[in-house]
């Protein structure tokens, strides 16, 4: 996803003057060098300062242009938080942070690399937006939307490389709105962002054993389709919720609330990470594995 | 609106005596830092920035040290671009001025008032203006509290460079802090100058009460790096018992004092 997202950019700022790129000298993809090479006076490396990349990206957007801030999710996020709290939020300009490699893609970096909590934290920003796009093309989308269309601050996560697409036949991309990928009945799975891969795996699971259930992209986190949520929850017997993130302040915690609101408690099964630093180094899956956040974990309780 | 004053020094004390007066309504309003930028700031508006009509500037001020903001306020009550009834409505409901600039207020171009952040907020208009071919210098004040911010060392390298030479700040070092005297508080924070340039910073020094001293430094820039000068200050400039006590960074006098510090600046005009 990181190279797509990269070309995207680089797609959208060749027919827009308005885009710039930001860095904080995060090893670049390569057509992120095609947007250096071409837009250099729209392609700033602040070094490795992230404050400074956040509030100058706010103060081109003070005169109108519309930046992207591109680095690893931890460090986009967390290290300059205030920044993105009050230049970003506060003035609600339309300026997308990514988060690269969220969740805890880098797993042997260890946990000051993983970014389990990206999703609750930039949530409880006033005018914060927050999508994370389950695969190339919605990224893409979302990417387009973004810098077209958002009328202020957006959080983006991003997976880092080799996601395949998974959105071919799905519903038209409408941000702020929750996506069939595929219709099924009495079960629905819902996940947003690179979980996307291990709830078309639990989908095919439940397609083996003669149950059809539903595939829904929850792109945008935030504003969340409530309206669209709650007619899922109404019209499933089982909800399955996936997220790669802490489990307190994302859509799990958001789908609880609008189950309660709703009178409707007994449908939902949430899986989430737990709510701990694990020092572990192993492949991606493998971490995951020790947070009970996986493939096998999770069929245990559908056999 | 405000008859015109020609004479900068009258200006100031009119500016003095107008937070005086606001500050009776208010518990506190940060009154040592809005004197100790009093000229600084009435030099920026009125003497250096480029208009484009009489109530449109061209060039761009942002006051980084967002605490000390009723002083751009009167300032730009007395240019006519914040009504009377604006500034009568200071930090009261229904107003729409508070204790720190709202980016979005007339003559305000961006929140302020956490330490630190101005700095690149500038170099990004900074930026924009040069992707965009506009003409146009950008003013920023800052304090030597915002100067402890690592984020004000970060931007004030990204701003060399991007070879921002139409950045120039101009640091209001009153040398006050909550704690007491910066020198004793935080003995690291100097040397100043030469950190500044070493950062890349064509750098002067000048006495910030002194508006002619200011001009002159102002005009002896050499280089096309971006320009500061470190404007030597006191807190509470123009009050004897106001001056380099801590305790009037955020206070308002109450009546009596009011009364002696109104005194004060009746003899200096």
């Amino acid at each position: 996803m990181r190279n797509k997202f990269a070309e995207a950019i680089y797609e959208i700022g060749k027919k827009d003057s308005k885009i710039c790129a930001l860095v904080a000298d995060i090893s670049p993809a390569g057509s992120m060098l095609d947007f250096q090479k071409d837009f250099p006076n729209r392609f700033i490396n602040t070094g490795v300062s992230e404050q400074s990349m956040i509030g100058i990206a706010a103060g081109l957007a003070l005169r109108g242009m519309r930046p992207f801030c591109y680095t690893i999710a931890s460090f986009s996020l967390f290290r300059p938080f205030e920044f993105i709290r009050v230049d970003l939020c506060y003035q609600n300009l339309p300026v997308t942070v990514i988060g690269m490699g969220a969740g805890l893609i880098y797993s042997t970096l260890g946990s000051t690399h993983h970014s389990a909590e990206d999703i609750a934290i930039a949530s409880t920003l006033p005018n914060m937006q927050v999508i994370a796009p389950c695969d190339p093309s919605e990224m893409k989308l979302a990417t387009t939307w973004c810098a077209k269309d958002s009328k202020g601050p957006v959080y983006m996560r991003l997976g880092k490389a080799g996601e395949p697409d998974f959105t071919q036949n799905a519903d038209n991309f409408e941000f702020g709105k929750i996506r069939y990928l595929y219709k099924g009945s009495k079960i629905a799975i819902i996940t947003y962002g690179i979980t996307m891969n291990l709830a078309n795996q639990i989908k095919k699971y439940f397609n083996d054993n003669g149950l059809n259930p539903s595939l829904i992209s929850n792109h945008t986190i935030k504003p969340l389709d409530v309206n669209g949520l709650t007619k899922t929850l109404k019209n499933y017997e089982k909800i399955i919720v996936l997220e790669e993130s802490i489990p307190h302040g994302g859509l799990s915690s958001r789908l609880k609330e609008i189950a309660y609101d709703n009178g409707i408690i007994s449908k939902l099964d949430c899986y989430t990470l737990r709510d701990k630093f694990i020092n572990f180094y192993g492949n991606h899956q493998e971490l995951l594995e020790k947070h009970n956040f996986s493939f096998s974990y999770i069929i245990k309780n559908y056999k | 609106m405000q008859n015109k004053i020609n004479n900068n020094k009258d200006r100031c004390l009119f500016f003095r005596r107008k937070i005086l007066q606001i500050s009776q309504n208010v518990p506190a309003l940060h009154i040592g830092g809005a004197f100790s930028s009093t000229e600084i700031v009435d030099l920026i508006y009125n003497e250096l920035m480029s208009k484009t009509s009489e109530k449109k500037f061209n060039d761009t001020f942002i006051m980084s040290k967002g605490h000390s903001c009723i002083m751009q306020y009167v300032v730009l009550n007395y240019l006519g671009i914040i009504s009377d009834k604006q500034i009568d409505e200071y930090c009261k409901p229904g107003g729409i001025l508070g204790a720190h600039p709202d980016y979005g207020n007339p003559g305000i171009e961006a929140s302020t008032g956490s330490l630190g952040h101005g700095m690149a907020l500038a170099v990004g208009m900074h930026t924009a203006d040069k992707i965009n071919s506009e003409e146009r210098k950008i003013f920023i004040v800052i304090s030597d509290g915002e100067l402890q911010e690592g984020s004000t060392w970060e931007a004030l390298m990204m701003a060399a460079n991007l070879n921002c030479e139409n950045l120039i700040c101009f640091l209001d070092h009153n040398g006050s802090q909550s704690f007491g005297v910066t020198r004793e508080v935080h003995p690291k924070f100097y040397p100043i100058k030469s950190k500044l340039e070493s950062f890349g910073w064509e750098t002067f020094e000048a006495d910030g009460h002194d508006q002619e001293d200011i001009i002159k430094k102002y005009n002896s820039r050499k280089t096309k790096k971006p320009f500061i000068i470190i404007c030597n200050t006191t807190k509470g400039k123009g009050v004897s018992y106001m001056e380099n006590k801590p305790i009037w960074h955020y206070r308002s006098p109450n009546e009596e004092e009011y009364k002696i510090a109104m005194k004060e600046l009746e003899i200096q005009s």
